[in-house]
């Protein structure tokens, strides 16, 4: 993991004063509201529903202990006991008063934590796949480049004010586990004849207008990852629009350019930058990478013998360790490792939400099992990324103990959701309690395993924090008078062969839509040519048509819907998002 | 006549955009006038900036613009970057030397943005505050990327201290 030098360490302390005087002078009166807005923005503070949200950064989802020690801390002192890790591997706390924001900063600012960009037109946190270093698939481990470019975008002064937000997503390997192409920039760290480079992609974004990036450049020399980028975001900052907020992600720029276009216009200012005294100042020389890769070197990892177990004795004896081992834990690339998943989709949680006392166990479990480390993944579940196979059966014990055991990964229950109507203030619908609805229909490990892999993802409004845009089913928030309903969308996928999903058609209501997912996925387990089809290649086989009739079939002859058998919700999780999240969390209700 | 900030001095402004208050050094004219006019302007004695739109590409006008002791760009409001790639081209590119002047919604919390990307006269908007603009320019002392000022990368500055 990246360790902060003192030229690090300087900057961030002088960015957090900086920041502790512009909230001082807005309390005192002397910065106007949308004036401090932009500036708060910066440093991952923004307003929402009941509070101010505060959206922390975790450059390309790792953690370590002390970090994790640290949020344990902050979430109890400035918090209401929880953060949520969102689907760009950050965490957000929802509950932070303004005036303590600057205390809170200073405090994570001691173990290289911040909000820096973490909100508002700029360069984004740049996500990364939550494997790197470890998979099996992997050509280069991109975390190396994903510092040198965090480096070069942190606070840089021509892009500090964007058009919109920029944000790029990295992978080294050769399955995308991090939904690069939904990113505005996606690299992919390859190699070719033995030389490294980066196969750019511009133009991703979900929100209003999905679109999945589009290949700029097949091979830019490992030199160059700074000019290129440079050339990126200087030509949107000139032709990103400003006259439209809805209109201003860069790839609106290409969508009116064309792809040829706005290739030529990258390609042309790569080629001015190389040529000129600035290209010399950004190129990367060996020295420069192999410096940056000596923070990302492999931990002292045992020698096979010593870490290898008998895992089929212990499964056999336990069948719940075996049920987690089968679904939670992935082979590592070192003989006697394994790469485990840790659930933050528990029954009765909001997807991605971690309790203090949760952050505490984990920073304990890293430290004793894993070198430390942990690290965010894009669908809002943790990674422990180097267990030792004798380790597995008391590291999954103490998950257990504190809840982070749910045997779920990639089944029909680990839902991606943004945190909707019960804390975002831009919100159509609600969309925890729709994720508990779902659950509970599905609560059954054996449905779950019988389903197999699929991916649920939610939004609650049409920005999209939620990937419903590429989940295999999509369930998109909308407003009708006033009411809660959900939009569904089919055949989504973030993964290598993504694509933006389709609306199967008219919305369903709050009491329709738990019964409507699941007969979705009925229908799936009635049209499978095998156990082996997935849900994905089922859809992609038979089409949208056997899907919408049965995800409609309940709807009554006269076009109106029947109430689905979910209407009896338990109270607390009724469509009145805000109050419920509140009443939910143990919140008086004001 | 009116305070601006040029490079860390706070100093009367001896520029104006306003043709009837012409004072001896010097005049700003929008870009369209200086096209249109330029013999007239230069020979009316007083030396001539010009001020760009944000939307304007300086590469393809530089040649028209490269001798004018002044350039001035535009921010329409605070949040709108395009005339600080404007500014870092003019530097860093093009190699202007004159004076680059930034006006418009210029509040103090840009200020020090504006100084790292070459800026060097700073006309603030009215309400702000002079001294706390000149302030505002060294907010912060360190820098991982170069720009336009005297920054240098910080992985050029890694290079130097390993090999120390
Ligand atoms: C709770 C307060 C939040 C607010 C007000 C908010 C606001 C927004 C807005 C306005 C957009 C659309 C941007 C655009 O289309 O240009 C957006 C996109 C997005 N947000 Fe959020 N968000 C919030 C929380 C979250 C959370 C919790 C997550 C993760 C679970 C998240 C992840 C994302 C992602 C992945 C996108 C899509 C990016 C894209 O368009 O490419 N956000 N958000
Ligand atoms: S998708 Fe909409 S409701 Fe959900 S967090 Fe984003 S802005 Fe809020």
């Amino acid at each position: 993991m990246y360790r902060y030098d003192e030229i690090d360490r300087e900057l961030l302390k002088q960015r957090t004063a900086q920041f502790r005087d512009q909230t001082r002078r807005f309390l005192a009166g002397e910065l106007s509201e949308e004036d401090f807005r932009q500036l708060r923005l910066r440093n991952g503070l923004y307003q929402q529903r009941h509070a101010p949200m505060l959206r922390i950064s975790v450059p390309y989802g790792l953690l370590n202990s002390a970090q994790l020690r640290r949020m344990a801390h902050v979430v109890r002192k400035y918090d209401k006991g929880y953060g949520h890790f969102t689907t760009r591997q950050n965490i957000q706390l929802n509950w932070p008063q303004l005036a303590e924001v600057p205390d809170l900063l200073a405090e994570l600012a001691e173990v290289q934590l911040h909000g820096i960009q973490a909100c508002g037109n700029d360069t984004r946190n740049i996500t990364c796949d939550y494997l790197a270093g470890v998979a099996g698939d992997e050509l280069v481990d991109p975390r190396p480049y994903c510092e040198l470019l965090r480096q070069f975008i942190a606070l840089h002064p021509e892009f500090y004010w964007l058009p919109r937000k920029f944000k790029f997503g990295f992978t080294g390997a050769t399955i995308d586990r991090a939904a690069t192409r939904t990113n505005d920039a996606a690299v992919h760290v390859l190699r070719r004849d033995g030389a490294v480079g980066y196969r750019f992609f511009v133009g991703g974004g979900l929100g209003r207008l999905p679109l999945l990036g589009q290949e700029m450049n097949a091979f830019v020399p490992e030199a160059d990852l700074l000019l290129y980028a440079c050339a990126i975001l200087r030509t949107f900052n000139r032709f990103g629009r400003r006259d439209n907020i809805h209109k201003a992600r860069i790839k609106i720029v290409l969508r009116e350019w064309g792809v040829e276009r706005f290739r030529a216009a990258i390609e042309e200012e790569y080629a001015k930058i190389g040529a000129s005294a600035e290209g010399g100042q950004l190129k990367l020389l060996p020295e420069d990478i192999g410096r940056m890769r000596g923070h990302f070197d492999a931990p002292p990892y045992r020698p096979a013998g010593e870490a290898a177990a008998d895992l089929r004795a212990q499964a056999a004896s336990d069948p719940r360790f075996a049920a987690w081992l089968k679904r939670n834990v992935r082979p590592h690339k070192s003989a006697g490792y394994r790469v485990v998943f840790v659930s933050l989709k528990a029954p009765e949680q909001a997807p991605g939400d971690c309790t203090a006392g949760q952050f505490e166990a984990l920073a304990e479990l890293c430290d004793a099992y894993s070198f430390g480390e942990l690290r965010s993944t894009y669908d809002q579940n943790l990674v422990l990324a180097d267990v030792a196979e004798r380790d597995l059966y008391a590291l999954w014990g103490r998950l257990d103990a504190v809840k982070l055991a749910t045997p779920n990964i990639g089944l029909t229950t680990d839902i991606i959701a943004c945190p909707g109507l019960d804390f975002c203030g831009l919100a159509n619908a609600g969309t925890i309690g729709v994720t508990h609805d779902i659950y509970r229909r599905f609560d059954s490990l054996e449905a779950q395993y019988e389903v197999g892999p699929i991916r649920i993802t939610m939004s609650g409004c049409m920005n999209g924090c939620g990937h419903h845009s590429v989940g295999h089913i999509g369930i998109l928030g909308v407003d009708k008078h006033g009411e809660e309903w959900y939009q569904v969308t089919l055949g989504g996928s973030a993964g290598n062969d993504a694509a933006i999903g389709e609306r199967v058609g008219r919305a369903l209501s709050r009491s329709e839509i738990a019964g409507g997912v699941e007969r979705l996925i009925r229908a799936y387990l009635e049209l499978r040519s095998d156990e082996e089809e997935t849900f994905i290649e089922c859809y992609r086989r038979v089409g949208m048509e056997p899907f919408k009739a049965r995800l409609y079939e309940a709807e009554g002859e006269s076009g109106k819907p029947v109430p689905s058998e979910s209407e009896e919700r338990p109270p607390g999780e009724s469509g009145q998002g805000a109050r419920a999240g509140m009443a939910r969390r143990g919140v008086a209700a004001a | 006549m009116r305070r601006i900030l040029r490079k860390h001095a706070i100093v009367e402004d001896d520029w104006t955009l306003d043709d009837a208050a012409r004072t001896p050094a010097g005049l700003i004219v929008p870009l369209a006038r200086w096209r249109a006019e330029r013999e007239l302007l230069l020979a009316s004695a007083a030396a001539i900036g010009v001020l760009l739109p944000n939307t304007e590409d300086v590469e393809a006008i530089y040649p028209q613009i490269a001798d004018r002791p002044l350039i001035a760009l535009q921010f329409p409001t605070f949040t709108d970057g395009r005339a600080l790639t404007q500014a870092v081209l003019l530097r860093n590119r093009l190699g202007f030397a004159g004076e680059l002047r930034a006006l418009g919604d210029v509040v103090r919390d840009l200020v020090f943005w504006l100084g790292r990307c070459g800026f060097d006269a700073i006309v603030p908007r009215p309400d702000q505050d002079l001294e706390a603009c000149r302030g505002a320019l060294d907010e912060l002392s360190v820098a991982y990327q170069p720009a336009a000022d005297a920054h240098a990368a910080v992985w050029a500055r890694r290079r130097m201290r390993a090999s120390a």
